[in-house]
């Protein structure tokens, strides 16, 4: 205590001294539990996944045959890469309903030009995810410059690529014997790489797999995914601590917008076809399977592979449910409880944190 | 100290900065010197505009009209990163930490270390140890870190823990200046002791700190000078040996006009 220091204070040298001692002090159970959780955020979804393939094995043991288990996998493909497009931007404290116009534009301008107006694969491909991209950061842009929120934007561009999706489509499919006809790659990733004991994984599901990781390894590694969390968690702490938030979420946007071009690829590979009333619900599967993994709606907080994992469980729900007899109505009971129960989960632990 | 650095050139001086937000007046005029070395107390009462002085001064508001000056060179600041980048550090009021990333993330948020070689330059990987071994080598030196868990999340520590590693932060980066919003406001008796002791042990290593505080005896025990901030812009600057802690109070409010000897500058 160097100068004087004030009179009421001349006994604080007897206080104790562990004044900013890093320590915890939370023993019980509860609080390892929790601290776990929020350490390991996707330690949730991963135990409900396992426990969950156990349970529907015991009800209906065809389900944990290999053929099922790799059905689910291909189900829940393009359900997983868009769900992983709207981690980032739900980790931003955003939301994105475009998501399913955004992909089902983005195969017409690939099918279009690939099959209809004969252009070469690789530029018909590039085309879609440039206009993927376009559209994101279209709504990046409105988010952060114009400072509407997320949601409004999101509900009108919803409809804005809604309506010009029918436009350029001009309400017709293109029929899958057109594109094996013209341009059989784009189907390529419907194909199966592997047949492991009697299980099909896809080219689809092995990308899956590969752009989760990639997007793990760029949120956790590198300084660009280390400022989606700080933007999502507390904006002004994030701008006086020196990141350019306005580009940091246009980024975002515009990345989640490149996603979902990819996952265009991906999609038509996996229908067979191109319809524009294909992926209408895709919006809130993909907002269901990032709040089953555990990523929090308020921001900050999430990992993408527990997206994935969400994309898994509700796949194992549906598909389990259904192999057990259960009505498709019950289902959907299943999954809004699972989302519920993901979203009570996320406000306990927030409300511990804080 | 205060007659000595009287000669030398300050290392931070703003002229006549000017903020209005629409009808209202936030800064009329305001002058400000920081001396290399010294302690600058700045006081003022709720609404005089010490907010939007020291947020120009570490880029987080622009002001319409008026000069800042680092080291005698005119500066614009356009962001609080340019401020950073010049070397000046600032805790603010609301310790602009993220509360879900680790210690170590908050301390190089904006400025992250990358991996040396091709980890780092193609693949663009941060390199988490040297960040983690340098926020425990800051917060050891400052006497904060008990138990090295410099992964733990903000938004578990203490709120004293909190405004430690935000100073840390602060102290680690800043090269030319570190300022001090009401650091001591949201701690307890011990905790704000420990924090005075920080500032008093910042500024034997030669660093300039700007102390914003409403707590008198605390600005008037570790500060060399008082600004006191009224109405927009400085109204004097007193020697806190020689002026009395009610004094400044009456300055501060008005109840007092400034007198001519008490003026610095």
């Amino acid at each position: 205590m160097s100068r004087s220091g004030s009179e009421f204070e001349v006994n604080l040298h007897n206080a104790d001294g562990a004044v900013a001692a890093f320590e915890r002090d939370d023993r019980s159970a509860l609080s390892v539990i929790r601290n776990a959780v929020r350490d390991y955020p996707t330690l949730v979804p991963a135990v409900v996944l396992v426990v969950s393939v156990l349970c529907f094995g015991f009800v209906a043991p065809r389900f944990l045959s290999p053929g099922v288990l790799s059905l689910v996998l291909q189900q829940v493909t393009v359900i997983g890469i868009v769900a992983i497009a709207q981690t980032l931007i739900i980790l931003t404290a955003g939301i994105d309903l475009s998501v399913g116009a955004i992909l089902v534009l983005s195969t017409f301008v690939m099918g279009r030009l690939a099959v209809s107006a004969g252009i070469p694969l690789p530029l018909a491909i590039a085309a879609g995810m440039t206009v993927g991209t376009l559209m994101g950061a279209f709504n990046g842009f409105l988010v952060a410059k114009i400072k509407l929120p997320p949601f409004i934007v999101t509900l009108g561009t919803l409809s804005v690529f809604t309506a010009l999706k029918l436009w350029y489509s001009g309400s017709e499919s293109i029929r899958n014997s057109d594109i094996e006809a013209n341009a059989p790659t784009l189907l390529w990733f419907g194909e199966a790489a592997a047949r492991p004991f009697g299980a099909t994984i896809t080219y689809g599901g092995i990308s899956l797999i590969l752009l989760a990781a990639l997007f793990w390894y760029i949120l956790q590694h590198t300084a660009w995914g280390r400022h989606v969390y700080a933007v999502g968690d507390d904006p002004e702490a994030a701008v006086l601590s020196g990141i350019k938030t306005d580009r940091t979420i246009i980024s975002v946007y515009a990345v989640a917008g490149l996603i979902c071009g990819f996952g265009a690829w991906v999609a038509i590979g996996r229908v067979g076809s191109i319809s524009p009333i294909s992926f209408e619900e895709i919006n809130l599967a993909t907002i269901t399977a990032v709040v089953i993994g555990g990523t929090s709606l308020f921001g900050g907080r999430g990992s993408i592979p527990g997206s994935v994992l969400g994309a898994l469980i509700v796949g194992i729900f549906t598909t389990g449910l259904s192999l057990a007899g259960v009505d498709d109505y019950w289902q959907m009971f299943a999954v809004g409880n699972l989302v519920l129960i993901a979203v009570a989960l996320d406000q306990w632990l927030r409300r511990a944190s804080l | 100290m205060t007659a000595s650095t009287n000669v030398l050139q300050p290392v931070l001086r703003t002229r006549g900065l000017m903020k209005r937000y629409g009808t209202v007046v936030a800064m009329n005029g305001a002058d400000f010197d920081l001396y290399p070395n010294e302690i600058l107390g700045v006081i003022g009462d709720n609404g005089a505009g010490k907010t939007t002085l020291i947020r120009s001064i570490s880029g987080a508001t622009i002001p319409d009209h008026g000069t800042i000056e680092l080291d005698g060179k005119a500066i614009h600041f356009n962001t609080p990163e340019d401020a950073r980048k010049a070397g000046i550090e600032t805790v603010y009021q609301n310790l602009a930490l993220s509360p879900a990333l680790s210690i170590a993330d908050n301390m190089f948020l904006g400025r992250e270390l990358l991996k040396p070689g091709l980890m780092g330059s193609v693949f663009r990987k941060l390199d988490h140890k040297r960040m983690e071994a340098f926020s425990r080598d800051k917060l050891s030196e400052l006497g904060l870190l008990t138990i090295q868990n410099i992964n733990q999340t903000i938004e578990t520590l203490s709120g004293g823990q909190r405004q430690g590693v935000a100073v840390a932060r602060a102290v680690a980066f800043g090269s030319k200046v570190v300022i001090m919003d009401e650091p001591t406001a949201a701690l307890g008796v011990k905790e704000s002791r420990r924090v005075l002791e920080l500032i008093q042990e910042v500024n034997a290593k030669g660093m300039p700190i700007v102390l914003i505080s409403h707590n008198m005896p605390h600005v008037f025990e570790v500060c060399d000078r008082i600004h006191i901030h009224r109405l927009g812009k400085r109204l004097c600057t007193i020697d806190p040996k020689q002026v009395s802690m009610s004094d400044a109070v009456a300055l501060m409010t008005g109840a007092m006009e400034a007198p001519a000897s008490a003026a610095v500058d």
